[in-house]
Protein backbone atom coordinates (compact mmCIF):
# COMPACT_ATOMS: atom_id res chain seq x y z
CA UNK A 1 0.00 0.00 0.00
CA UNK A 2 1.54 3.32 -0.99
CA UNK A 3 0.99 6.30 1.20
CA UNK A 4 0.43 9.70 -0.30
CA UNK A 5 3.55 11.82 -0.23
CA UNK A 6 3.66 13.79 2.98
CA UNK A 7 4.24 17.47 2.69
CA UNK A 8 5.54 19.82 5.32
CA UNK A 9 2.11 20.85 6.50
CA UNK A 10 0.81 17.38 7.17
CA UNK A 11 4.08 16.25 8.67
CA UNK A 12 4.06 19.15 11.09
CA UNK A 13 0.34 18.89 11.77
CA UNK A 14 0.69 15.23 12.67
CA UNK A 15 2.94 15.92 15.61
CA UNK A 16 0.17 17.95 17.25
CA UNK A 17 -2.54 15.32 16.88
CA UNK A 18 -1.89 13.74 20.29
CA UNK A 19 -2.23 17.18 21.91
CA UNK A 20 -5.39 17.98 19.97
CA UNK A 21 -6.82 14.64 21.10
CA UNK A 22 -5.93 15.27 24.72
CA UNK A 23 -7.58 18.67 24.68
CA UNK A 24 -10.62 17.45 22.76
CA UNK A 25 -11.08 14.56 25.16
CA UNK A 26 -11.12 16.84 28.17
CA UNK A 27 -13.28 19.39 26.39
CA UNK A 28 -15.99 17.00 25.19
CA UNK A 29 -15.83 14.45 28.00
CA UNK A 30 -16.21 11.61 25.53
CA UNK A 31 -13.52 9.65 23.70
CA UNK A 32 -15.32 9.12 20.41
CA UNK A 33 -16.80 12.62 20.33
CA UNK A 34 -13.27 13.89 20.91
CA UNK A 35 -11.82 11.98 17.98
CA UNK A 36 -14.73 13.14 15.83
CA UNK A 37 -13.89 16.69 16.79
CA UNK A 38 -10.20 16.23 16.01
CA UNK A 39 -11.04 14.62 12.68
CA UNK A 40 -13.42 17.43 11.75
CA UNK A 41 -10.80 19.97 12.79
CA UNK A 42 -8.05 18.29 10.76
CA UNK A 43 -10.24 18.08 7.71
CA UNK A 44 -11.05 21.74 8.07
CA UNK A 45 -7.41 22.62 8.64
CA UNK A 46 -6.47 20.79 5.45
CA UNK A 47 -9.09 22.64 3.47
CA UNK A 48 -7.95 25.96 4.91
CA UNK A 49 -4.26 25.18 4.97
CA UNK A 50 -3.45 28.10 2.67
CA UNK A 51 -4.48 30.43 5.47
CA UNK A 52 -1.67 29.15 7.64
CA UNK A 53 1.49 31.17 7.20
CA UNK A 54 4.52 28.94 7.07
CA UNK A 55 6.80 29.62 9.99
CA UNK A 56 4.01 30.82 12.25
CA UNK A 57 2.81 28.83 15.25
CA UNK A 58 1.04 25.80 13.79
CA UNK A 59 -0.06 24.52 17.19
CA UNK A 60 -1.96 27.73 17.96
CA UNK A 61 -3.45 27.73 14.46
CA UNK A 62 -4.67 24.13 14.73
CA UNK A 63 -6.18 24.79 18.15
CA UNK A 64 -7.91 27.86 16.74
CA UNK A 65 -9.39 25.82 13.90
CA UNK A 66 -10.53 23.13 16.31
CA UNK A 67 -12.02 25.67 18.67
CA UNK A 68 -14.10 27.15 15.86
CA UNK A 69 -15.32 23.70 14.83
CA UNK A 70 -16.21 22.98 18.45
CA UNK A 71 -18.12 26.23 18.91
CA UNK A 72 -20.12 25.54 15.75
CA UNK A 73 -20.93 22.05 16.95
CA UNK A 74 -22.00 23.30 20.36
CA UNK A 75 -24.20 25.90 18.71
CA UNK A 76 -25.89 23.47 16.36
CA UNK A 77 -26.27 20.92 19.17
CA UNK A 78 -27.84 23.59 21.37
CA UNK A 79 -30.31 24.33 18.61
CA UNK A 80 -31.52 20.76 18.49
CA UNK A 81 -31.54 19.58 22.07
CA UNK A 82 -31.86 20.94 25.54
CA UNK A 83 -28.93 20.89 27.89
CA UNK A 84 -28.95 21.66 31.56
CA UNK A 85 -27.74 25.18 32.04
CA UNK A 86 -26.75 24.80 35.62
CA UNK A 87 -25.27 21.81 37.32
CA UNK A 88 -24.93 22.01 41.03
CA UNK A 89 -22.67 20.08 43.34
CA UNK A 90 -25.68 17.93 44.25
CA UNK A 91 -25.62 16.46 40.73
CA UNK A 92 -22.08 15.24 41.18
CA UNK A 93 -20.84 12.13 42.89
CA UNK A 94 -19.97 12.82 46.50
CA UNK A 95 -16.34 13.82 46.92
CA UNK A 96 -14.12 11.06 48.19
CA UNK A 97 -12.79 11.12 51.71
CA UNK A 98 -9.77 13.35 52.01
CA UNK A 99 -10.62 15.21 48.80
CA UNK A 100 -9.04 12.47 46.75
CA UNK A 101 -9.80 13.25 43.15
CA UNK A 102 -11.47 10.57 41.20
CA UNK A 103 -11.05 10.67 37.44
CA UNK A 104 -14.77 10.44 36.94
CA UNK A 105 -15.38 13.33 39.31
CA UNK A 106 -12.94 15.56 37.50
CA UNK A 107 -14.42 14.60 34.16
CA UNK A 108 -17.98 15.19 35.34
CA UNK A 109 -17.11 18.46 37.05
CA UNK A 110 -15.30 19.70 33.94
CA UNK A 111 -18.36 18.98 31.83
CA UNK A 112 -20.46 20.92 34.31
CA UNK A 113 -18.51 24.10 33.60
CA UNK A 114 -19.75 26.48 30.96
CA UNK A 115 -18.01 25.58 27.73
CA UNK A 116 -16.10 28.87 27.48
CA UNK A 117 -14.67 28.50 30.98
CA UNK A 118 -13.75 24.88 30.32
CA UNK A 119 -11.89 25.84 27.15
CA UNK A 120 -9.76 28.45 28.91
CA UNK A 121 -9.06 26.20 31.85
CA UNK A 122 -7.85 23.43 29.56
CA UNK A 123 -5.83 25.57 27.16
CA UNK A 124 -3.98 27.05 30.11
CA UNK A 125 -3.96 24.16 32.56
CA UNK A 126 -3.56 21.22 30.22
CA UNK A 127 -2.09 22.62 27.03
CA UNK A 128 0.02 25.08 29.08
CA UNK A 129 -0.64 27.96 26.74
CA UNK A 130 0.20 31.46 27.85
CA UNK A 131 -2.81 33.71 28.55
CA UNK A 132 -1.94 35.58 25.41
CA UNK A 133 -1.92 32.44 23.25
CA UNK A 134 -5.21 31.29 24.76
CA UNK A 135 -6.72 34.70 24.01
CA UNK A 136 -5.68 34.42 20.37
CA UNK A 137 -6.96 30.85 20.01
CA UNK A 138 -10.32 31.81 21.49
CA UNK A 139 -10.36 35.21 19.79
CA UNK A 140 -11.21 37.09 22.98
CA UNK A 141 -9.38 39.83 24.90
CA UNK A 142 -6.86 38.67 27.46
CA UNK A 143 -9.00 40.15 30.25
CA UNK A 144 -11.78 37.77 29.24
CA UNK A 145 -9.35 34.88 29.42
CA UNK A 146 -8.39 35.92 32.95
CA UNK A 147 -11.95 36.24 34.19
CA UNK A 148 -13.03 32.95 32.61
CA UNK A 149 -10.01 31.25 34.07
CA UNK A 150 -10.65 32.51 37.56
CA UNK A 151 -14.40 31.78 37.42
CA UNK A 152 -13.83 28.37 35.88
CA UNK A 153 -11.24 27.35 38.47
CA UNK A 154 -13.38 28.50 41.34
CA UNK A 155 -16.43 26.73 40.00
CA UNK A 156 -14.47 23.53 39.45
CA UNK A 157 -13.17 23.73 43.00
CA UNK A 158 -16.64 24.18 44.42
CA UNK A 159 -18.00 21.30 42.38
CA UNK A 160 -15.19 18.98 43.38
CA UNK A 161 -15.29 19.92 47.04
CA UNK A 162 -19.05 19.72 47.21
CA UNK A 163 -19.39 23.38 48.13
CA UNK A 164 -22.45 25.36 47.15
CA UNK A 165 -22.04 27.07 43.82
CA UNK A 166 -21.71 30.74 44.55
CA UNK A 167 -23.56 32.83 42.06
CA UNK A 168 -22.05 35.91 43.55
CA UNK A 169 -19.18 37.26 41.54
CA UNK A 170 -15.78 36.41 42.90
CA UNK A 171 -14.45 38.68 45.51
CA UNK A 172 -11.82 40.72 43.79
CA UNK A 173 -8.62 40.89 45.76
CA UNK A 174 -7.35 44.34 45.59
CA UNK B 1 8.77 50.01 50.70
CA UNK B 2 5.08 49.29 50.73
CA UNK B 3 3.50 46.32 49.03
CA UNK B 4 1.59 46.71 45.78
CA UNK B 5 -1.85 45.06 46.20
CA UNK B 6 -2.12 41.57 44.75
CA UNK B 7 -4.74 41.05 42.04
CA UNK B 8 -6.79 37.98 41.21
CA UNK B 9 -4.96 37.76 37.88
CA UNK B 10 -1.68 37.59 39.72
CA UNK B 11 -2.99 34.77 41.88
CA UNK B 12 -3.95 32.89 38.71
CA UNK B 13 -0.51 33.57 37.23
CA UNK B 14 0.99 32.21 40.45
CA UNK B 15 -0.99 28.98 39.93
CA UNK B 16 0.29 28.75 36.35
CA UNK B 17 3.88 29.53 37.27
CA UNK B 18 4.01 32.56 35.02
CA UNK B 19 4.06 35.29 37.64
CA UNK B 20 6.91 37.74 37.09
CA UNK B 21 9.65 37.02 39.61
CA UNK B 22 9.44 40.52 41.10
CA UNK B 23 5.87 39.87 42.26
CA UNK B 24 6.49 36.49 43.79
CA UNK B 25 7.35 37.72 47.26
CA UNK B 26 4.30 39.99 47.40
CA UNK B 27 1.96 37.18 46.32
CA UNK B 28 3.45 34.77 48.83
CA UNK B 29 3.11 37.36 51.59
CA UNK B 30 -0.49 37.89 50.61
CA UNK B 31 -1.19 34.15 50.72
CA UNK B 32 0.49 33.83 54.10
CA UNK B 33 -1.90 36.43 55.49
CA UNK B 34 -5.08 35.34 53.68
CA UNK B 35 -5.90 31.74 54.54
CA UNK B 36 -8.95 31.62 52.28
CA UNK B 37 -6.96 32.63 49.24
CA UNK B 38 -4.15 30.27 50.19
CA UNK B 39 -6.56 27.32 50.38
CA UNK B 40 -8.20 28.31 47.14
CA UNK B 41 -4.90 28.68 45.26
CA UNK B 42 -3.66 25.41 46.68
CA UNK B 43 -6.79 23.66 45.38
CA UNK B 44 -6.34 25.22 41.93
CA UNK B 45 -2.81 23.90 41.75
CA UNK B 46 -3.88 20.44 42.79
CA UNK B 47 -6.67 20.44 40.24
CA UNK B 48 -4.32 21.57 37.48
CA UNK B 49 -1.95 18.73 38.36
CA UNK B 50 -4.88 16.29 38.44
CA UNK B 51 -5.97 17.42 34.98
CA UNK B 52 -2.60 16.48 33.59
CA UNK B 53 -2.54 13.18 35.46
CA UNK B 54 -5.92 12.27 34.04
CA UNK B 55 -5.48 13.40 30.47
CA UNK B 56 -1.74 13.18 29.76
CA UNK B 57 -1.86 9.43 29.06
CA UNK B 58 -3.67 10.36 25.83
CA UNK B 59 -0.43 11.84 24.54
CA UNK B 60 1.17 8.41 24.55
CA UNK B 61 -1.74 6.69 22.84
CA UNK B 62 -1.42 5.59 19.22
CA UNK B 63 -3.27 8.00 16.96
CA UNK B 64 -6.24 6.25 15.30
CA UNK B 65 -5.75 5.78 11.54
CA UNK B 66 -8.69 7.97 10.71
CA UNK B 67 -6.86 10.97 12.18
CA UNK B 68 -3.90 10.71 9.83
CA UNK B 69 -3.87 13.74 7.57
CA UNK B 70 -1.78 11.82 5.05
CA UNK B 71 -4.86 9.76 4.38
CA UNK B 72 -7.18 12.68 3.99
CA UNK B 73 -8.41 11.93 0.47
CA UNK B 74 -9.32 8.41 1.39
CA UNK B 75 -10.55 9.43 4.80
CA UNK B 76 -12.83 12.15 3.51
CA UNK B 77 -14.32 9.97 0.88
CA UNK B 78 -14.59 7.06 3.25
CA UNK B 79 -16.31 9.16 5.81
CA UNK B 80 -19.01 10.20 3.39
CA UNK B 81 -19.64 6.62 2.41
CA UNK B 82 -19.52 5.58 6.02
CA UNK B 83 -22.09 8.16 7.05
CA UNK B 84 -24.53 6.89 4.48
CA UNK B 85 -23.72 3.27 5.20
CA UNK B 86 -24.11 3.87 8.92
CA UNK B 87 -27.64 5.11 8.54
CA UNK B 88 -28.58 2.12 6.45
CA UNK B 89 -26.87 -0.58 8.40
CA UNK B 90 -27.29 0.61 11.94
CA UNK B 91 -30.97 -0.07 11.64
CA UNK B 92 -30.16 -3.64 10.64
CA UNK B 93 -27.92 -4.62 13.48
CA UNK B 94 -29.64 -5.13 16.76
CA UNK B 95 -28.22 -3.61 19.86
CA UNK B 96 -26.75 -0.60 18.19
CA UNK B 97 -28.13 2.82 18.81
CA UNK B 98 -27.66 5.78 16.60
CA UNK B 99 -26.63 8.64 18.82
CA UNK B 100 -25.19 12.04 18.26
CA UNK B 101 -21.61 10.92 17.96
CA UNK B 102 -21.30 7.81 15.87
CA UNK B 103 -17.55 7.59 15.76
CA UNK B 104 -16.20 6.88 12.32
CA UNK B 105 -14.03 4.15 13.74
CA UNK B 106 -17.07 2.44 15.15
CA UNK B 107 -18.75 2.76 11.80
CA UNK B 108 -15.74 1.34 9.97
CA UNK B 109 -15.47 -1.69 12.22
CA UNK B 110 -19.21 -2.14 12.16
CA UNK B 111 -18.99 -2.13 8.39
CA UNK B 112 -16.39 -4.86 8.70
CA UNK B 113 -18.87 -6.93 10.73
CA UNK B 114 -21.64 -6.31 8.25
CA UNK B 115 -19.58 -7.26 5.18
CA UNK B 116 -18.27 -10.36 6.93
CA UNK B 117 -21.79 -11.43 7.96
CA UNK B 118 -23.04 -11.04 4.40
CA UNK B 119 -20.06 -12.99 3.01
CA UNK B 120 -20.75 -15.70 5.57
CA UNK B 121 -24.42 -15.88 4.59
CA UNK B 122 -23.53 -16.09 0.90
CA UNK B 123 -20.78 -18.72 0.97
CA UNK B 124 -21.31 -20.91 4.02
CA UNK B 125 -24.41 -22.73 2.63
CA UNK B 126 -22.54 -23.49 -0.61
CA UNK B 127 -22.30 -27.23 -1.12
CA UNK B 128 -20.16 -27.62 -4.23
CA UNK B 129 -18.03 -24.46 -4.20
CA UNK B 130 -17.73 -23.21 -0.65
CA UNK B 131 -14.12 -22.10 -1.24
CA UNK B 132 -11.84 -21.24 -4.14
CA UNK B 133 -8.79 -23.00 -2.74
CA UNK B 134 -9.20 -26.02 -0.50
CA UNK B 135 -7.43 -26.90 2.73
CA UNK B 136 -5.36 -29.45 0.83
CA UNK B 137 -3.50 -26.52 -0.74
CA UNK B 138 -3.15 -24.53 2.45
CA UNK B 139 0.37 -23.29 1.75
CA UNK B 140 -0.69 -21.96 -1.63
CA UNK B 141 -3.84 -20.43 -0.12
CA UNK B 142 -1.95 -18.44 2.48
CA UNK B 143 0.69 -17.26 -0.02
CA UNK B 144 -1.91 -16.20 -2.54
CA UNK B 145 -4.14 -14.29 -0.12
CA UNK B 146 -1.18 -12.70 1.68
CA UNK B 147 0.03 -11.40 -1.66
CA UNK B 148 -3.38 -10.04 -2.63
CA UNK B 149 -4.00 -8.37 0.74
CA UNK B 150 -0.45 -7.04 0.94
CA UNK B 151 -0.09 -8.44 4.45
CA UNK B 152 1.37 -11.57 5.87
CA UNK B 153 -1.64 -13.68 6.81
CA UNK B 154 -1.76 -16.61 9.15
CA UNK B 155 -4.43 -19.27 9.01
CA UNK B 156 -5.47 -20.28 12.52
CA UNK B 157 -5.94 -23.96 13.19
CA UNK B 158 -9.09 -24.57 15.13
CA UNK B 159 -9.04 -28.33 15.58
CA UNK B 160 -8.76 -27.71 19.31
CA UNK B 161 -12.14 -25.95 19.14
CA UNK B 162 -13.65 -28.69 16.98
CA UNK B 163 -13.37 -26.96 13.61
CA UNK B 164 -11.29 -27.96 10.62
CA UNK B 165 -10.26 -25.77 7.72
CA UNK B 166 -12.31 -26.10 4.53
CA UNK B 167 -10.31 -23.53 2.57
CA UNK B 168 -10.52 -19.91 1.59
CA UNK B 169 -11.39 -17.39 -1.03
CA UNK B 170 -10.62 -13.87 -2.17
CA UNK B 171 -13.39 -11.30 -1.73
CA UNK B 172 -13.88 -7.65 -2.59
CA UNK B 173 -13.70 -5.64 0.65
CA UNK B 174 -14.55 -2.03 1.31
CA UNK B 175 -10.95 -0.96 0.82
CA UNK B 176 -9.68 -3.59 -1.58
CA UNK B 177 -9.10 -7.32 -1.46
CA UNK B 178 -10.28 -9.26 1.56
CA UNK B 179 -9.93 -12.91 2.50
CA UNK B 180 -12.41 -15.42 3.83
CA UNK B 181 -11.36 -18.66 5.50
CA UNK B 182 -14.00 -21.28 6.08
CA UNK B 183 -14.11 -23.90 8.82
CA UNK B 184 -16.58 -26.61 9.71
CA UNK B 185 -17.19 -28.94 12.60
CA UNK B 186 -18.04 -32.61 12.55
CA UNK B 187 -21.75 -31.86 12.08
CA UNK B 188 -21.07 -29.63 9.09
CA UNK B 189 -21.67 -26.40 11.06
CA UNK B 190 -19.59 -23.67 9.38
CA UNK B 191 -17.71 -20.65 10.64
CA UNK B 192 -15.95 -18.09 8.48
CA UNK B 193 -13.06 -15.83 9.35
CA UNK B 194 -13.03 -12.65 7.29
CA UNK B 195 -9.75 -10.70 7.13
CA UNK B 196 -9.08 -7.37 5.54
CA UNK B 197 -6.07 -5.07 5.51
CA UNK B 198 -6.65 -1.40 5.63
CA UNK B 199 -5.05 0.60 8.37
CA UNK B 200 -1.79 2.41 7.86
CA UNK B 201 -1.11 2.38 11.52
CA UNK B 202 -1.58 -0.06 14.27
CA UNK B 203 -4.95 -0.18 15.86
CA UNK B 204 -6.17 -2.44 18.56
CA UNK B 205 -9.73 -2.96 19.61
CA UNK B 206 -11.48 -5.32 21.95
CA UNK B 207 -13.80 -7.98 20.59
CA UNK B 208 -17.07 -6.50 19.53
CA UNK B 209 -20.20 -8.45 18.87
CA UNK B 210 -22.92 -7.93 16.31
CA UNK B 211 -25.81 -10.04 15.08
CA UNK B 212 -27.15 -9.78 11.57
CA UNK B 213 -30.01 -11.91 10.21
CA UNK B 214 -29.18 -14.84 12.43
CA UNK B 215 -25.43 -14.58 11.85
CA UNK B 216 -23.34 -13.80 14.92
CA UNK B 217 -20.10 -11.90 14.40
CA UNK B 218 -17.19 -11.17 16.67
CA UNK B 219 -14.92 -8.59 15.10
CA UNK B 220 -11.78 -6.75 16.08
CA UNK B 221 -8.83 -4.78 14.76
CA UNK B 222 -5.31 -5.96 15.34
CA UNK B 223 -2.48 -4.01 13.84
CA UNK B 224 -3.16 -3.30 10.17
CA UNK B 225 -5.69 -6.09 9.89
CA UNK B 226 -9.37 -6.27 10.67
CA UNK B 227 -10.90 -9.64 11.57
CA UNK B 228 -14.47 -10.86 11.79
CA UNK B 229 -15.48 -14.35 12.81
CA UNK B 230 -19.02 -15.23 11.74
CA UNK B 231 -21.25 -18.20 12.40
CA UNK B 232 -24.83 -19.21 12.99
CA UNK B 233 -23.90 -20.29 16.47
CA UNK B 234 -24.62 -18.90 19.87
CA UNK B 235 -22.61 -16.02 21.18
CA UNK B 236 -20.75 -18.09 23.79
CA UNK B 237 -19.66 -20.73 21.30
CA UNK B 238 -18.47 -18.09 18.85
CA UNK B 239 -16.61 -16.19 21.53
CA UNK B 240 -14.80 -19.37 22.52
CA UNK B 241 -13.59 -19.82 18.91
CA UNK B 242 -12.81 -16.11 18.44
CA UNK B 243 -10.65 -16.31 21.50
CA UNK B 244 -8.79 -19.32 20.04
CA UNK B 245 -8.31 -17.43 16.75
CA UNK B 246 -6.96 -14.40 18.54
CA UNK B 247 -4.56 -16.45 20.65
CA UNK B 248 -3.18 -18.23 17.60
CA UNK B 249 -2.65 -14.98 15.74
CA UNK B 250 -0.95 -13.42 18.76
CA UNK B 251 1.10 -16.25 20.25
Amino acid sequence: MTRPASDMFTTQAMQYIPRLRRYARALTGDASAADDLVQDALERALVKRDLWREGSDLRAWLFTVMHNVFVNQVRSAAATRTVPLEVSAADLPQPQAGDRLEIRDLDVALQALPEEQRAVLLLVGLEQMSYDEAARVLDVPIGTVMSRLSRGRERLRRLLQGLPDSNAPLKVVK
Amino acid sequence: MSETPVTESELQAYVDGCLPAVRRADVENHLARHQDDARRIDAYRRHAAALRTVFDPLLAEAVPPRLHPGRRGAALQWRRHAAVAALILLSGIAGWQLHAHVAAERVQTLYLARVAAVAHAVYSPEVRHPVEVGADQEAHLVRWLSKRLGASLKIPHLAGSGYSLVGGRLLPGERGPAAQFMYQDIKGQRLTLYVRAGSDVHAQTAFRFARENGVSVFYWLDGRLGYALSGETGREELLRVADAVYRQLNP
